[in-house]
């Protein structure tokens, strides 16, 4: 479902957009606004980030906002409202980006059959291999969501074959080793390892952890085909507010 | 990366895929040195060499006679080098660390003593050492952090979360996704993704397998009972595994802190406030909420101020071969008053919780009965904590000059 809603976008452009926000940070308010002002400005795809309190993948910008987040009282209750409130107003697939103890509280199944009856399309669980995750692929699978899987620079060429066997949607390709947001130039060996990317699946391949800008979503533009926007629109709310965020991502592409 | 590391429900490895292959090295090179019997050689050859193995065990006479119950017996981990058990987990490490050929370690501390031992052992090795390091720890344990420096870590106080342990797991998490090409992670405890749970265990169990000989060369029989507290839980593993074939009750003491149905406790299993959970890369019993998000927790000990506890310890206490208690700050700071008085030893506030619920038992079970303590590590470190809890007004006097000094 979502593959094909991918696919049919990228014959009308070269790269498409994700975006990313962590639910209830600064407060639910101001996260509808983002999400507002994300697919005002054209977001083809969004991430909704319910917060934990042990967000071990994520960089300091990202850590604090879930911890801000839930100090300000988000619950997964709250967190799954809004993302049915979204999935409801908005044209765009919503996926919810977490990590496993969220579901495993909640139960997985209830998540995610919650998940398929207000809409939203999938999930990225930043800790969950399909090693632990049977009950969760199983079950996404049964509802027709898209279960993400993460592939990583440091990933065999096998293991992407394998992970690409519990795929639906599309890839989610981790730009570099690090934690998100973390600063470094692309480099020439990321062609490569997109390279490698692209023979393990034939669904298309997101790429995020660092891209900040125009000329990263440039050079990403013919080698992949969703570009994640994650950190860098969260730097740019504190420091300019949300209507500076709408106004940086319908910037990014030509 | 096989689905491995399961005890019972609880372990697993649940990590980022940037993580899977870099523990995929870790599995097999731990896998290799355990099926090499030259490495737990050399493992033995270096505690006894450097940190002083096999540590003894003390009778405990006087505490004996005050209880009027069963014998008392001390097996004597804070004669360690760095004085505490930490020291077997990390030169073990340490070696596996040689095998991979890696250049960085890089670890978490709570009451800083793994974190000393860590930089020793890079000083030792000649590694680059970074320590993380909660900031509410940092202000609590000053002398360890020192110490650090001194060595040639980098100590990095860890300023987000809940600013203890938990938080410098995260971070060190952190710098390992970034890092692990040249870095390996000395986690401190049996806690973690596999293979940290067992690994862990493994170069702990020096201590049991060297208290059953001990105890039955120095008392002729078993004990009826062994008594360890548990933080993360690999002091309590390591004394464990020698008895855990034995008609031996092993009991765990955790941190009761301002008591068990207080809510400022770290107790995740004695408390019947935790629950199973994922986090920090493993399935065990978490202090959490309805929604999976962790709790803050309490205890005078750093060491054992942990919302997790290992997946081993879990499935032993629900299979009941290991009976889980508390002991609260109070009677903590009651046992290590106690101890010193008596017997002239100084057990770490973590430690002192297994003499605690020790105490409270002893005096129900008979001369005949045998029970044995894992004294983990000294109580040195504690000197600021412990001389408040005391209110020592010669300390205070001593603090307040010392300033002058530094202000003159």
């Amino acid at each position: 479902m979502l593959e094909k809603y991918l696919k049919k976008r990228l014959k009308e452009k070269p790269i498409l957009l994700m975006t990313h926000i962590v639910v209830g940070y600064p407060s639910f308010e101001a996260s509808m606004d983002l999400v507002k002002e994300m697919v005002k400005a054209g977001v083809d795809l969004m991430e909704l980030q319910i917060p934990f309190s042990e967000p071990i993948a994520d960089g300091p910008v990202i850590l604090r906002a879930n911890q801000t987040a839930l100090e300000r009282g988000a619950t997964v209750e709250k967190c799954l409202e809004f993302a049915a409130k979204a999935a409801g107003e908005f044209q765009i697939p919503f996926l919810i980006m977490t990590y496993y103890n969220i579901l495993y509280r909640y139960g997985v199944n209830s998540f995610v059959s919650r998940m398929a009856d207000t809409g939203l399309k999938g999930a990225i669980i930043a800790d969950l291999p399909p090693e632990e995750g049977s009950e969760y692929l199983n079950t996404m699978r049964a509802h027709d969501l898209s279960s993400v899987p993460i592939f990583s620079p440091t990933t065999t060429s096998e293991r992407m074959a394998y992970l690409n066997g519990f795929a639906h949607g599309f890839i989610y390709c981790v730009a570099r080793k690090g934690v998100t947001g973390a600063q470094t130039a692309f480099s020439e060996s990321l062609d490569d390892y997109l390279k490698r990317c692209r023979s393990a699946s034939s669904l298309p391949l997101a790429v995020g952890f660092g891209v900040s800008c125009k000329s990263d979503v440039d050079y990403l533009s013919g080698k992949a085909d969703i570009a994640v926007i994650g950190t860098q629109t969260l730097r740019i709310m504190e420091k300019d507010g949300v209507e500076a965020v709408g106004k940086f991502v319908s910037e990014l592409r030509p | 990366m096989e689905q491995r590391g399961y005890y019972g429900r609880y372990g697993g490895a649940f990590i980022p895929e940037i993580l899977v292959s870099t523990f995929d090295e870790l599995v097999s090179a731990f896998e290799e040195a355990k099926s090499d019997p030259s490495f737990w050689q050399e493992y033995e050859e270096i505690m006894h060499t450097y940190s002083g193995r096999p540590t003894p065990i003390t009778y405990a006479e006087n505490l004996t006679r005050h209880f009027g119950g069963a014998r008392i017996f001390i097996k004597r981990e804070d004669l360690n080098h760095t004085g505490a058990h930490k020291a077997n987990n990390v030169m073990g490490q340490g070696l596996l660390v040689k095998r991979m050929g890696k250049s960085r370690v890089i670890a978490e501390t709570g009451a800083g003593q793994h974190g000393v031992a860590t930089a020793t052992m890079a000083a030792k090795y000649g590694l680059a050492c970074t320590i993380y390091m909660g900031e509410t720890d940092v202000l609590r344990q000053r002398p360890n952090v020192f110490w650090m420096e001194r060595l040639g870590a980098k100590v990095v106080p860890v300023t987000d979360g809940s600013r203890i342990l938990k938080d410098a797991i995260n971070e060190a998490f952190r710098d390992w996704v970034s890092n692990m090409d040249n870095t390996h992670y000395v986690l401190g405890t049996a806690c973690g993704p596999h293979p940290y749970p067992e690994m862990v265990s493994w170069f702990q169990s020096i201590i049991g397998r060297e208290a059953r000989k001990q105890i039955l060369a120095l008392a002729g029989k078993l004990p009826t009972r062994v008594y360890a507290c548990v933080g993360g839980g690999s002091n309590a593993l390591g004394i464990f595994n020698g008895f855990m074939n034995d008609p031996v009750e092993l009991v765990g003491a955790e941190a009761a802190g301002k008591g068990l149905h207080s809510g400022k406790h770290a107790s995740r299993i004695a408390s019947g406030d935790g629950s199973p959970g994922v986090a920090q890369g493993y399935k065990t019993y978490f202090l959490q909420n309805n929604d999976g998000q962790m709790k803050e927790t309490h205890s005078v000990a750093a060491g054992l101020d942990y919302v997790g506890v290992s997946p081993i310890l879990a499935s032993l206490g629900e299979s009941g071969r290991v009976r889980f208690t508390g002991a609260t700050d109070k009677e903590v700071i009651d046992a290590l008053r106690l101890t010193m008085k008596t017997e002239g030893l100084i057990p770490a506030l973590e430690s002192a919780h297994a003499f605690a619920q020790a105490f409270k038992e002893a005096p129900g079970l008979s001369g005949d009965d045998i029970i044995l303590i894992n004294q983990s590590g000294r109580g040195d470190k504690d000197i600021f904590t412990v001389a408040d809890a005391f209110d020592d007004p010669h300390w205070k006097t001593f603090i307040r000059k010392k300033a002058e000094a530094y202000h003159a």
